[in-house]
Order: C-alpha cells, then structure tokens, then sequence
C-alpha cells in the first residue's frame, strides 16, 4: 500500500559492556515508519542477533528508549520523517550496556524498592465504604502516574549521566514517584527524610533536561521536583523550624 | 553445541507472566503464606496489561444506579454468544467491584464522579456505564498498582527477562519448569510445587495485530505440551478500531473509550453505517459486530482511502478529548499527523485478544493437569465467543487473585519429594539449545512472517472451512520448517533475539493449529467465529465447547457439553433490563 519512499543511511551503535561502535545499514524507508520500524528491520533482515527492547509499539510502555542522533526519545514515537537522509541510534549512556541497544536499568528497579509504599490511615483501611476523593483533588497525582517508565529522564539527568551519583540522587523518576505518593490525597507516609537523605532531591539543581525529553509531557521538575524541594526545605531549612528544633527536636528528622 | 549447564532455583508457587493476572496472582499467593517468584520475558511493568486503554469492568453502580452483578452477567454471556463458562461469569460479574475498590485502597486513582466516587463509563454492549478508568490510561494504572503492590509484598520476587521453555512434570504433576534469560542465555531450572500460567496472548501469530513482540501464546502451548486440555481456541477477537496509516503504526488499538465517549463510526459517503447493523446499540455493539461491519463497509467499496473506515469525536469539545483520552490525542497526532480534535481517525479492526486457551476450573483456575492453574488471557472460558471491552482486566484481577490463593494451597499440599525427571530436562536443553546447531537453517523471522501470513489469509474475520483446512496443510508443514531452522546465521548467546524468535515460533505454531483445528469443528457462526459456508448459528454446537488436547499421534479436538446454566442464571440473562439515560449532571 505505502511505497518505498526513499532510503535511510542508518547506524546503530553495536557492542556490549566490552566496547563497540556504529555499524551503518542501508534501509528502505516507507511513508510513516518510525525509527523502532527500521531497527526492526535490520534485525529481520541484516543482523539477527541485534539486541533492542520494544514491546508496545504504542509510546504506552516505555521499552524502546534510545538516543537518536544524539537525544534520549522513544524509538516508536520518532517518526523518520523528522529527520535527513541518515540517523544513529545509540543505547542510553546512563546506564551500562548489555548488548547493542540494550541497558541494564535494574538499578531503577531497586529505587523504586526503597520508597515506602502507598500507606492510607487506619481508618481509611478499615472503612467498609468505598473513598470518596474530588476529581481535583486526584488530579495532581494522576500527571505523575503518566510515568511508563522509559527512563529517558534519568538518562538525560546530568546529576545521573555526567556525574555517575546514583548512589546520591534518586533521579527524576523517582522523584516523581514519591510526589505522586505525597500528593495522594488518602496518603500518610512522611517521606521528607528520604527525600533529604537517600533520594538526594537537593542534588536537581533545576535544568529541567528531564521534563524536556519525557514522552508523557509530565512537568517533572516544575510540578514535582519545585515542589518536593520546598516541602523539604520548610522542614529543614526553615530558620524559625531551626530554631524550635533545638528547643524541641522532630523525632521525624533524627 | 555442547549442553550448557544450568542454576537451579527453587519456589513454592511459579508465576509466568508479570502483567495484571501475573502479578495479582502473584500478591494473594503471597499473602496465603507461599514463596512466590515471578518470571517475565520483559522488564517489569511493561506487560501487554499497559495497552489497556478503556476501563476495568465491574458493576458499582457508581453512575447508573440500576447496575447490578446480574446485568454485568447477562451482558457477558449474551457477549460471549452463551458459551461462557456460566459459572466464571457469575464469579467475575460478582467480585470485581470489590477488587476495583481493593486497587484502589492500594494506591490507584480513578477518576472521579462529581459526587467523588470512581468515574464508570459507558462501553460496548454494557447495558450500562461500567468501566472505572483513569482517562484511556487504565491498564498502566492498574499495572503499576499491581506492581508496586508485588514488589513490597514480603515473599514476592521477581526474575526479568527470562523466557520459559518448557514445563517439567514430577509423574503427572506440574513441578517446575527450564527457562532461559534473555540477556545473556544461561539456563534456569525453577523447580516449584505450583505453577500459575499469566502469559497472556496470542495475537502475534496474525501480521495486522495489537499485540506485542510478547505474545506469542507461550502459556496456551506449554500448558499443551504438557498435556494440559486447551477449550475455545477457535475463538479470537478482532478489535473493530485500530490504527491503519501510516503503514508503520498499522494495528495499534484505538481505544473503544472514543465510540464509549461518544465518537461515531462513519464510511466514505459520510454514513452512520452501524445504523444497519445494529440499530439499538449503533456504535457500542459487541466487538464482534462491529469489526464484521466495519470488514462488510471496506469489503463493499465505502471504505476509507487507506481501507478503513473513519471514526469521528470531533463534535465533543477539544479540552474534553484532551481530558478524556489523552493518549489517542497524543498517539494520531505524533504518529498519523492526525488531530482528532478537528479530524476523524482512520480505523479497521486489528487482531486484539484471544478467548480461548487453558481450560481451567471456575472456582481455582485449576487447569486439567495437577499443579497447573492458569489466569487471565491466557485462561478460558469467562468471555466465550466473544470478549466485552474492559471484561479483561476485570477478569485478570477476579481470577487472578483465585488462582494465586488456590496455587498456594496447592503447593502447601504438594507431595514434597516431587523432582523433574532428570532425562526430560537433558532432552529440553537438548531442544532449546537446537537451533544453534543449525547455522544454515532459515531465518526465525521469515518463518514468523510466513506463519503470520497464512493465519491473516486462511483464518481472518469471516472464515470459510476450506481456507481453514487450506492453512492448517501450511502450519503442519511449517511446523516441520520451524523444528529445523537456525537463529538466523549467529552463535552468540548474549541477547540474541534471532534465538529467542526461533523458540517463540513453535508456540506460535501450537496455537495456531489449535485455532485452525477448532475452527474447521465449529460449523456456524457464534460470536467471533464467524464462517461464510455457515453463517447462522447452530443451536446444538452452542451447547458445546471445543477441547484440545495432545495426544501421541496429532492434536486432537472434541466437542464437550456445558453443564446447564442453573435456574437463577438463566434468569438474569433472560431478563430485559431498563435501558440507560444519561443524567445531564454526568
């Protein structure tokens, strides 16, 4: 139905945790394909063995994270049309690589393992009604369950990619999975020392890379990271909150 | 090349499958006491589960108040065409309010109704608004819930990226299974005393589907190779609405949320055609109906300019498209250049959703071989001939949870001496290892292309029983061609996604000849089955389904009774339940 409409000087970094490099691929280009469309292809019908994550195909599960030509995006949702005559696709930097477009992003898994979970009152448990919340009330909450986890945000985050502190900074997607907590409405877990300690929020010094590259449009920094670090510092940098402290310390804090 | 060597893990409960029905199954495994282990072929949280756009069906009442658990039965039985298993229905359309709610009190959040309950919307062939949602963003909430819920549940773990190959019995029951890991090749022993299947679909065996690279039917054809019993495999569901340009983005869904919101189905002379289909329910008929509708409007020449047809919303508000379905916004913007605020979408049906596969036990999931449960898509029997929209993830939270709780009984009483027969673990590694010993061998992907192209030719929309049997003479010699072909040219065992294909297309291959077997029996039309040389239903084959089964010579299919639908059920299907208006408040 669609023709060929031209052909795509590609190269797609090769190579695992050893080294590697770009190898180039001539590929038909038709009306429409995007880039997972052509990496695809070079794996059906020139490199069998390429390794690349996709599941989807639909920009919903976040799987087919690369940089293209340089810039974290989702390999399903990058139209060919956007660009030249010729492309690169390489893994994400931030994180090790398995084998050619493929990271090890196990750490992100572990995170997510460290941040207390939902946790509703006593009360609200044991209710036998169902909860009654405001759609308004929800809704800042709900831009943060957007998240499909591509991690495109902690790959382009210079705090992760330049610096290599993972073991200092969460990353934007964890920060905007602890706002999504703080901002249930039916929520009751403190996680302003976390956010002070292990997930490190006062290393983002606001680039806004993050918001930038995500596919789902989340306002990370302004509507979650802004936020987090002003809860944070009215409990901790808050000279009248200082001052009452050495009268009478938070036991949250210690 | 020389056998490899393998870990040995051991577990109470297996779980294959970390979507909804996996993980949930997973989560109340758990909570009953067991040591439970999770094994996907993906990362976590990127299960076909976050494709579910529209909503999760459950009868709260929270819109129209004359909702009730009866009428969410009629509406999926009537749906499946009454092959249903009634028992199952019954089960789903009583329980999954509560496990809506449940979700919720593990951190989801439903959009709301003005009064703040869980927002329900209105779906094809629902009697009422029923699908609790977030926006058309359902399945990933319902995901992420389930995962972050899994992931905190003391007794859970979780192993990624691992495929499973093979199910290995102890006598006649289930014991464990071999598996490999997809980044580097090593091989896995998982010895278990309970395996719940979760695997999900099988729509990849089509080239026009929804589906991801996942589904390849996995768990339909370990549980047959097994020797579990397969039921209703002739029974696959096209979505009416998927994308058809440009060609790259061919088959993705479009969420039946936009006809649920009030989007209208239209051919090329600018004609409400479902008017001629179905009068009364127009755009939100059962799927069945309008995928065949919108195939007759193409097939009849009134089709779109790239062979669909145009579904339109345009005559909603743009901020409310915005709110509602966000991501269909998003998805024809980027992808089709389309904005379906001022534009219609071009849309034909897409293969969706499987309704058949392992036939197990309403109450426990139990499968026919002891050991073995299975949950959600990869499991039969709830959505009969034809599948409600929003009634999978309901079922996957219903059954899911039944059969977490009943395989971790079973494997509390599980003899525990049970060990895989060391012989059948040599011969699966001897199997799995196979294709690399085969360097001339043809290519994994052309053979996949090859499958997927006799299934789209020999068993698409309308079915006729010489094409069926037409291409189930292919998939018996393709069958021969898979046994032998190689990974694609390469040795490497490091994240080989040429090896990988080669082993997922012997599943693909059990399903698919299911399907056409099943098929060739059912003589008549019935809800997703529809055949042009038997177009009418058959009253005396309605009372049956069809079971599959391996025995030493083929595979074999019979057709098995229901027992009779009990007195107070027939009641509630036979019932005329008010019709909805909506309150202008809504």
């Amino acid at each position: 139905m669609s023709t060929q409409i031209s052909d795509l000087d590609l190269k797609i970094w090769r190579g695992d945790a050893s080294g590697g490099g770009f190898v180039a691929y001539r590929v038909p280009v038709r009306e429409g394909m995007v880039v997972l469309d052509v990496v695809l292809w070079v794996q059906a019908n020139l490199a069998s063995d390429l390794a690349v994550r996709w599941n989807c195909k639909a920009a919903k599960c976040g799987s087919c994270s690369a940089e293209i030509d340089g810039f974290p995006r989702l390999m399903c949702k990058t139209p060919i049309a956007e660009y030249g005559a010729s492309l690169t696709v390489r893994p994400m930097k931030t994180f090790p690589v398995i084998k050619d477009l493929v990271t090890d992003v196990g750490w992100n898994y572990e995170v997510n393992k460290e941040i207390p979970p939902f946790t509703p009152s006593e009360g609200d448990l044991a209710s036998s009604e169902p909860w009654r919340m405001q759609q308004k009330d929800v809704e800042r909450s709900m831009e943060f369950r957007k998240c499909i986890e591509c991690f495109l945000c902690q790959d382009v985050c210079h705090v992760l990619r330049n610096h290599d502190s993972k073991a200092a900074f969460y990353g934007p997607r964890f920060m905007i999975r602890i706002a999504s907590l703080e901002m249930h409405p039916k929520d009751t877990v403190d996680r302003k020392p976390l956010l002070k300690g292990r997930a490190g929020v006062g290393y983002c010094n606001i680039t806004k890379c993050c918001t930038e590259v995500c596919p789902e449009h989340i306002k990370i920094t302004d509507n979650a990271i802004i936020p987090l670090k002003e809860r944070m510092d009215d409990q901790y940098f808050d000279p009248l909150r200082a001052l009452a402290r050495m009268v009478r310390p938070d036991p949250r804090s210690s | 090349m020389s056998a490899p060597g393998y870990a040995t893990v051991e577990t109470d409960v297996l779980v294959l499958g970390a979507g909804g029905a996996g993980l949930r199954a997973a989560i109340a495994a758990a909570e009953a006491g067991a040591k439970v282990l999770v094994v996907c072929k993906s990362l976590l949280g990127k299960a076909h589960t976050v494709m579910a756009e529209g909503g999760v069906a459950a009868a709260m009442h929270n819109v129209a108040y004359q909702d009730t658990w009866e009428v969410h039965f009629a509406d999926t039985m009537k749906g499946g065409k009454l092959v249903n298993d009634w028992r199952m229905a019954e089960l789903h359309a009583k329980e999954s309010p509560e496990r809506v709610l449940e979700l919720e009190r593990w951190g989801a959040v439903f959009d709301r109704t003005w009064q703040g309950r869980i927002h329900q919307r209105p779906f094809g062939a629902h009697t009422y608004p029923r699908l609790a949602h977030i926006g058309d963003r359902t399945g990933l909430e319902l995901l992420r819930t389930l995962q972050d819920r899994a992931v905190h549940t003391p007794g859970v773990d979780v192993h990624m990226e691992v495929t499973v190959f093979k199910l290995l019995k102890a006598g006649d029951r289930v014991a464990g299974a071999l598996a490999y890991r997809r980044a580097d090749g090593s091989l896995i022993l998982y010895r278990c005393a309970a395996l719940v299947l979760a695997t999900g679909g099988a729509g990849k065996m089509y080239r026009v589907t929804s589906n991801s690279w996942e589904s390849t039917g996995d768990g339909t054809a370990l549980a047959y190779e097994a020797g579990a019993q397969l039921r209703d495999m002739e029974m696959v569901q096209f979505h009416p609405t998927g994308m058809v340009w440009p060609a790259g983005v061919r088959g993705i869904l479009v969420t039946e949320g936009v006809r649920g919101e009030g989007g209208v189905l239209r051919n090329r002379e600018g004609e409400r055609f479902m008017e001629r289909y179905d009068h009364e329910r127009m755009e939100l008929s059962s799927r069945d109906i309008v995928a065949r509708a919108i195939n007759s409007e193409v097939s009849a020449g009134r089709g779109s300019p790239h062979g669909g047809v145009f579904l339109d919303i345009t005559h909603r508000k743009p901020e409310y498209i915005k709110s509602k379905l966000p991501s269909m916004y998003e998805q024809f913007l980027k992808l089709a250049k389309v904005d379906i605020t001022r534009q219609p979408m071009e849309v034909a049906p897409t293969i969706h959703y499987i309704m058949g596969g392992v036939r197990v036990d309403a109450e426990s999931g139990a499968s026919s071989l002891p050991g073995l449960f299975a949950a959600g898509e990869v499991a039969a029997g709830l959505h009969g001939a034809n599948r409600l929209g929003g009634n999978s993830l309901s079922d996957l939270l219903v059954f899911g949870k039944r059969a977490g709780e009943s395989a971790a009984e079973a494997a509390r009483n599980a003899p525990s001496e049970a060990e895989p027969d060391e012989g059948d673990v040599e011969g699966a590694i001897a199997e799995l290892m196979a294709p690399f010993d085969r360097p001339a061998g043809e290519s994994p992907y052309k053979l996949q292309a090859e499958i997927q192209d006799v299934m789209s030719r020999r068993a698409p929309i309308i079915r006729d029983g010489d094409e069926l049997a037409k291409g189930l003479e292919e998939i018996v010699e393709l069958k021969a061609r898979v046994a032998s072909c190689g990974t694609g040219g390469t040795t490497s065992l490091a994240f080989n996604p040429g090896w990988h294909t080669a082993i997922d297309l012997r599943s693909m291959l059990v399903n698919a000849e299911a399907l056409l077997r099943s098929g060739i029996e059912r003589k008549e039309s019935r809800g997703a089955h529809a055949r042009s040389d038997f177009p009418k239903p058959d009253d005396a084959l309605g009372e049956v389904n069809f079971i599959v089964e391996k025995t030493p010579a083929a595979m074999a299919v019979k057709p098995v009774k229901r027992p009779p639908m009990p007195t107070h059920l027939a009641e509630a299907v036979q019932h005329s339940y008010a019709r909805y208006t909506p309150e202008e408040r809504e």
